[in-house]
C-alpha cells in the first residue's frame, strides 16, 4: 500500500487533465469519453492526494529535482487540497452532465468539440494553481485560467455572450497586470518568487506596501468583489451552463486562494487590521448588494449569478475576522466555505441549465405551476439553495457557523448583523424562485428530460446539503500546514 | 454505535425514510403510499414505546456525532423529550390516517406526504436534540419542511401566507443561530443538563446573558405565536387541515413552547434564571399574550381564524407556567404541552371535517349542523369544553396546577389571569357550540360534497377526532393514573427542582 502514498498525486492532476485537453482537441469526436475517463481518473488522483496528505502531512515536490529558488516547486497543504476537491467533485459531476448538455441538437456539435478541450485545460490550470508554491507560477497557471474561463465564456454564442467575455478578458487582464506588477516589485527587491523564502525576506516598508496594494487589487478585481464584481453577472449568465457551474464555483475561488496565501503566509508582517477591515467592509457590501440585486431579477440565471456575488462576500470577513483567538476559526470557516459554496453554487447552475434546456429561456415566471420533472428541478434547486442560505445540515451552515463564533469571539458583532441579513436576504430570492413552483397554474405540458441533465444536478445539491454532517474530516485536512496556530484552537473561551 | 444510539436514530429514520422514498412515488401510487405512511407512524409509535419504557427504568439514551472539532450533533432521551415525542408520535399516526382522507383524489399528494412525513421527523430531532446546536439544526429544518405544507393548495393567498410564515420563522432562526453561537462563545459546549449549566460563569457576563435569553425568546417565541410575533399563525390558516391540526397541535408551536422549556430549565437553569430576573418579564409576555389572542379570537368569524387565535392564547399557558418560578406551575405549564395538543387537535380535525363534508368554513354557517354531523360535533363540544377548564377534562388539570403554581410562588396575579382567560375561553366557544346544536338550519350547507345524507362523512375523517376527544376525556379523568402525562410531568419536575 505505501507505494500508493508514495506516488505525487499533486503532479499527477495537473498532467492528467493536460494530456486529456490535448487528446480531446486532436480527437474531437471522442472528446466527450475522452474527458468522462480523465473526469473519473482525476477524482481517483485528487483522492490520492487526499489520503497522503491526511496519512503523511504537506507534501512538496520538486519538478525536475530543482529546489527553490530556481526550480519549480509544488506544495499540497491543506488549502489546495481544499480547492483540488472543489475542483475534482465539481469538475466530475459538471462533467457528467456536459455529457448530456452538449449532445442534443440545441447546442452543436461544435460546441461540445470546443467545451472538452477548453474545460480540461482549464481544469488542468486549476490543481496546477492549487499546488504552486511561487509568486511567477502563481501569475502563470491564474492566467492560464482567465484566458481558458473566458474562451469557455465565449462558447455561449451570441452578441451578449461575446460582448460579456469580452468585458471578462479586459477586467481580467487589467487584474492580472496590477498582479503582475506587484510580482516584479518584490521580484526586484529580494531576487526570488518563492512564498516561503519570501516569508522570511518580506519587511513592513515602502515597498513591500506598494507591491501588496498593486497584488490585491488585481486579485480583487478577479475574485470580483464587490465594488469591482461589474463583469461577473453578465458572464456567468451568459455562458452555457455547464461552464457558467465551473466559473461560479471554481474559477472565482483561484484568485482567492492566491490573495489567502498572499495575505497570510508572505506579508502576515505588513498587513494591518485596517487593512483587513477594508476588505471586511467590501465583503460586507458585496453580501447585502449581490443579496439585494439577486432578489430583483427576473431570470434565474442572474439570480444565481448575482447570489455567486453576494456569497463571495463571505469569503472577505476573513481577513477582519481572522485576529487573535478567532484566528483559526476564520480561516477554517472560509476555506471550508470554498468547497460548500462550490457544491451548492455548481448544483443551482446546473438546474437553472436544466431548465434553460428544456425552456429555452431562465425566465423565472416560467416555472409557475412547474410539476413534473420540472417541479423536481425546482426542489433540487430549493436543496442545493439550503446550503447557500446557511441552513443547516449544509456545509455553508457550518462553514458560516465558524464565522459566527469568531465575530463573537473578536467582539465584532456587527459581522453577526451582516451574516444574519445576508441568510435572510438570501432565503428571500431562493423563495422568490421557490413561490413560482408552488403556484397553482394547470400546466398540460410536462417535459422530459434526458437523465444526464437530471441526476447530476441532485447529487451535487445532495453533496452540498449533507456535506455538514461530513464537515469534521475536511475541517480536520484544511488545517494542515495551515498558516495559522498549529494547534486545533477551535475551542474558543474568554 | 451501540444499541441505544441505534435505537434513537432508528426513531429518526422511521419516519425520514418513507417521506424520501414517498417523495420518489409517482403519484397515483395511492396504496403504496398510504402503506409507508402508516407503517412508518407504526414503527415510530412503537420504537418511542421502547424508548419510553427505557427512560421510564431510568436508562439513559445517547448519540453523539462530531460535527466540527468541538461541535457535536447529540441525541438525546430524557422526561422532557419523552413528553414531546411521545405526544408527535401518537398524534402523527393520527393526523395520518385523517390527512389520507382528507387528501382523497387531491393533486400533488407525494409531495405533501413527503413533506409531511420531513416535518415529523424535524419535530422528532427537536425532541431528541440533546444540546442546542442539535435543537437549532433540527428547529430550521422544521421550518423548511413546513413551508411547502403551508402553501400547498398553490393559491396566491397560500403562497402570501407561506412568505409571511417563513418571514417570521427564518428571522426567528437567524436570531436563534446568533444567540446560540454567542452563548457557544461564552459556555463552551451546549448539551442540555437538567438544573442548567450557566450558574457557573462569571458575574461581570449576567448583562450579555440576560440579552441573550431576551434573544433566545425573541427566536423561540416566532414559533410559540408569542405577542407580537403571533401574525403568521392564523395567516397559515389557509393550509389543509391536517396541517394546521399538525402546525397547531405538535409541530411548529409545540416546537417553539419546547424549545423555551428547554432554555429555562436545562440551559440557564429555573433558579439561575430567577436570579437573573429574566422570568417575569417573559411571565408578564405570556399573559399578554393569553389575554389578547382570546380577545382577537372573540371577533373571528372564520372556524380556523378563531382557532387559531385560540392556539396563541392556549400555548403562552405552557409559557406562563415554565416563567412561574416553582415545580407546581412547571407541572401545570407542561403538562399543557400534552394536553392543549390532544384539544386543539380534536378542534381542528373537526373543523376540517365540517369544511370537507359540508363545505362549512364560518361560525355564522354552523346552524344546527350539531343534527348534521352528530358525532363530528360531539367531538368539537369535548374539545371546546376542555379548552374551557371544565372538569373533569384534560384542560382543568392545566389551569388547576397553573393557578396553584401562581400561588405557590406567591404570584396571586395568575389567578386573576386564569379567570379572566377562562371566562373569555367560554365567551368564544359556547357561542360555537349553542349556533350548532341549538341554531336553526336557515338555508342549504354551503357545499355539500357527500352524496351521501345518511352517513356523517368517512370513517377515515370521522374517527381521528373521535380518539382523540376520547382522550382528552381519559386522560382528565385517570390523571393520576400511572405513565399518564400528568404523573410524568411530575417526574420531570421532581428531577428539575431536586431534593
Amino acid at each position: 500500500m505505501s507505494w500508493l502514498l508514495d506516488q505525487p498525486w499533486s503532479l499527477w492532476a495537473i498532467i492528467l487533465p493536460l494530456a486529456a485537453a490535448l487528446g480531446a482537441f486532436l480527437a474531437p469526436r471522442q472528446a466527450p469519453r475522452i474527458g468522462m475517463a480523465a473526469a473519473l481518473a482525476i477524482f481517483a488522483t485528487v483522492l490520492g492526494a487526499i489520503l497522503q496528505v491526511h496519512g503523511r502531512g504537506p507534501q512538496f515536490h520538486a519538478l525536475g529535482g530543482w529546489e527553490a529558488p530556481l526550480g519549480i516547486a509544488l506544495r499540497t497543504d491543506g488549502l489546495s487540497l481544499m480547492l483540488l476537491a472543489a475542483t475534482a467533485l465539481v469538475g466530475l459531476v459538471v462533467s457528467w452532465y456536459a455529457l448530456g448538455y452538449f449532445s442534443g441538437t440545441v447546442h452543436g456539435a461544435e460546441k461540445r468539440e470546443y467545451f472538452w478541450p477548453l474545460w480540461l485545460f482549464l481544469w488542468g490550470a486549476c490543481n496546477a494553481l492549487a499546488v504552486s508554491g511561487d509568486l511567477f507560477n502563481l501569475y502563470v497557471t491564474l492566467e492560464l485560467v482567465t484566458l481558458a474561463s473566458v474562451a469557455l465564456t465565449a462558447l455561449g454564442g451570441g452578441a451578449a455572450a461575446l460582448s460579456a467575455a469580452m468585458r471578462y478578458l479586459l477586467s481580467g487582464l487589467v487584474g492580472s497586470l496590477c498582479y503582475l506588477l506587484g510580482v516584479a516589485l518584490i521580484y526586484g527587491a529580494h531576487g526570488t518568487v518563492d512564498l516561503a523564502l519570501l516569508a522570511q525576506l518580506v519587511s513592513d516598508d515602502g515597498l513591500s506596501r506598494a507591491a501588496l496594494a498593486l497584488m490585491v487589487t488585481g486579485l480583487l478585481l478577479k475574485t470580483a468583489l464587490f465594488p469591482l464584481h461589474f463583469w461577473l453577472p453578465p458572464a456567468h449568465s451568459m455562458a452555457p451552463a455547464p461552464v457558467s457551474a465551473l466559473l461560479s464555483a471554481l474559477v472565482v475561488k483561484t484568485s482567492y486562494l492566491i490573495l489567502l496565501r498572499l495575505w497570510f503566509e508572505v506579508f502576515p508582517t505588513v498587513v494591518t487590521p485596517g487593512m483587513g477591515q477594508l476588505l471586511g467592509i467590501l465583503g460586507a457590501g458585496a453580501i447585502l448588494w449581490g443579496s439585494f440585486m439577486a432578489l430583483r431579477q427576473e431570470r434565474l440565471k442572474l439570480l444565481v449569478a448575482y447570489s455567486t456575488v453576494a456569497q463571495l462576500g463571505y469569503l472577505f470577513l476573513v481577513f477582519p475576522l481572522a485576529q487573535g483567538e478567532a484566528l483559526t476559526g476564520a480561516w477554517t470557516g472560509v476555506v471550508f466555505f470554498v468547497l460548500a459554496h462550490a457544491c451548492g453554487k455548481a448544483a443551482m447552475f446546473l438546474v437553472a441549465g436544466t431548465i434553460y434546456h428544456t425552456a429555452g429561456h431562465d425566465r423565472i415566471a416560467y416555472l409557475a405551476g412547474a410539476g413534473g420533472p420540472l417541479g423536481v428541478q425546482v426542489v433540487v434547486f430549493a436543496l442545493a439553495a439550503v446550503t447557500i442560505i446557511g441552513l443547516p445540515p449544509s456545509g455553508g451552515f457550518m462553514a458560516k457557523w465558524l464565522l459566527l463564533n469568531a465575530a463573537i469571539a473578536g467582539g465584532q458583532w456587527w459581522y453577526l448583523v451582516v451574516m444574519a441579513l445576508g441568510s435572510l436576504l438570501a432565503g428571500a430570492y431562493v423563495l422568490r424562485v421557490l413561490s413560482w413552483a408552488f403556484l397553482d397554474v394547470r400546466r398540460t405540458f410536462y417535459p422530459t428530460l434526458p437523465w444526464t441533465l437530471r441526476w447530476p444536478p441532485l447529487a451535487l445539491s445532495l453533496v452540498a446539503l449533507l456535506l455538514g454532517l461530513l464537515a469534521f474530516v475536511p475541517v480536520h485536512l484544511v488545517l494542515t500546514d495551515a498558516p495559522v496556530s498549529a494547534a486545533v484552537r477551535l475551542e474558543v473561551r474568554p | 454505535m451501540n444499541l441505544d444510539a441505534l435505537l434513537l436514530l432508528a426513531i429518526l429514520s422511521s419516519s425520514l425514510i418513507p417521506g424520501l422514498v414517498i417523495f420518489g412515488l409517482p403519484e397515483e401510487r395511492h396504496r403504496l403510499r398510504t402503506l409507508l405512511n402508516l407503517a412508518g407512524a407504526f414503527v415510530k409509535l412503537s420504537l418511542v414505546g421502547v424508548l419510553f419504557l427505557g427512560v421510564y427504568s431510568g436508562h439513559e439514551y445517547a448519540f453523539r456525532l462530531p460535527l466540527l472539532p468541538g461541535l457535536d450533533l447529540v441525541l438525546h432521551a430524557d422526561a422532557l423529550s419523552l413528553l414531546f415525542i411521545v405526544l408527535s408520535a401518537f398524534l402523527w399516526f393520527v393526523t395520518t390516517v385523517y390527512a389520507v382522507g382528507y387528501l382523497e383524489g387531491a393533486p400533488n399528494r407525494s409531495r405533501f406526504f413527503g413533506f409531511f412525513s420531513l416535518c415529523v421527523s424535524a419535530t422528532t430531532g427537536i425532541a431528541l436534540a440533546g444540546d442546542l446546536v442539535t435543537f437549532v439544526i433540527f428547529y430550521e429544518m422544521l421550518t423548511i419542511s413546513t413551508f411547502p405544507l403551508v402553501v400547498h393548495r398553490g393559491t396566491p393567498e397560500a403562497l402570501r401566507a407561506g412568505r409571511i410564515y417563513l418571514a417570521y420563522t427564518l428571522s426567528g432562526g437567524v436570531v436563534l443561530l446568533v444567540a446560540t453561537a454567542w452563548l457557544r462563545v461564552l459556555a463552551g459546549p451546549l448539551d442540555f443538563v437538567p438544573g442548567g449549566f450557566l450558574a457557573g460563569l462569571d458575574a461581570a457576563l449576567y448583562p450579555t446573558l440576560q440579552f441573550l435569553f431576551g434573544l433566545l425568546m425573541v427566536a423561540l417565541g416566532v414559533k410559540s405565536a408569542l405577542v407580537p410575533l403571533h401574525s403568521w399563525l392564523p395567516t397559515a390558516m389557509v393550509a389543509p387541515a391536517p396541517v394546521s391540526a399538525l402546525l397547531h397541535a405538535v409541530a411548529v408551536v409545540k416546537a417553539g413552547a419546547f424549545g423555551i422549556a428547554r432554555v429555562v430549565y436545562d440551559v440557564y437553569g429555573i433558579g439561575f434564571a430567577l436570579q437573573l430576573g429574566v422570568l417575569l418579564p417573559l411571565a408578564a409576555l405570556a399573559a399578554v399574550t393569553i389575554v389578547y389572542g382570546s380577545v382577537r379570537a372573540l371577533f373571528q368569524d372564520d372556524l380556523k381564524r378563531r382557532l387559531a387565535f385560540s392556539t396563541v392564547s392556549q400555548v403562552a399557558y405552557i409559557v406562563l407556567g415554565v416563567a412561574i418560578a416553582g415545580p407546581l406551575a412547571t407541572i401545570g405549564g407542561l403538562v399543557h404541552l400534552v394536553h392543549q395538543g390532544m384539544m386543539k387537535i380534536t378542534l381542528f380535525f373537526c373543523a376540517g371535517n365540517l369544511a370537507e363534508t359540508l363545505g362549512i368554513h364560518k361560525i355564522s354557517e354552523m346552524a344546527g349542523v350539531g343534527r348534521r354531523m352528530p358525532w363530528t360535533m360531539a367531538a368539537f363540544t369535548l374539545g371546546a369544553l376542555g379548552m374551557i377548564g371544565v372538569p373533569p377534562m384534560v384542560g382543568f388539570i392545566s389551569k388547576w396546577y397553573l393557578a396553584l403554581g401562581g400561588l405557590e410562588a406567591g404570584q396571586s396575579w395568575v389567578v386573576v389571569l386564569l379567570v379572566v382567560s377562562t371566562l373569555l375561553n367560554a365567551a368564544y366557544f359556547l357561542p360555537i357550540l349553542y349556533t350548532a346544536w341549538f341554531g336553526h338550519q336557515h338555508q342549504s350547507w354551503p357545499h355539500e360534497h357527500l352524496g351521501d345524507e345518511h352517513r356523517e362523512t368517512t370513517w377515515a375523517l370521522l374517527l381521528p377526532p373521535l380518539i382523540t376527544a376520547a382522550l382528552v376525556v381519559l386522560l382528565g379523568v385517570f390523571a393520576s393514573a400511572p405513565l399518564s402525562p400528568l404523573q410524568w410531568v411530575q417526574l420531570i419536575a421532581a428531577r428539575e427542582y431536586g431534593p
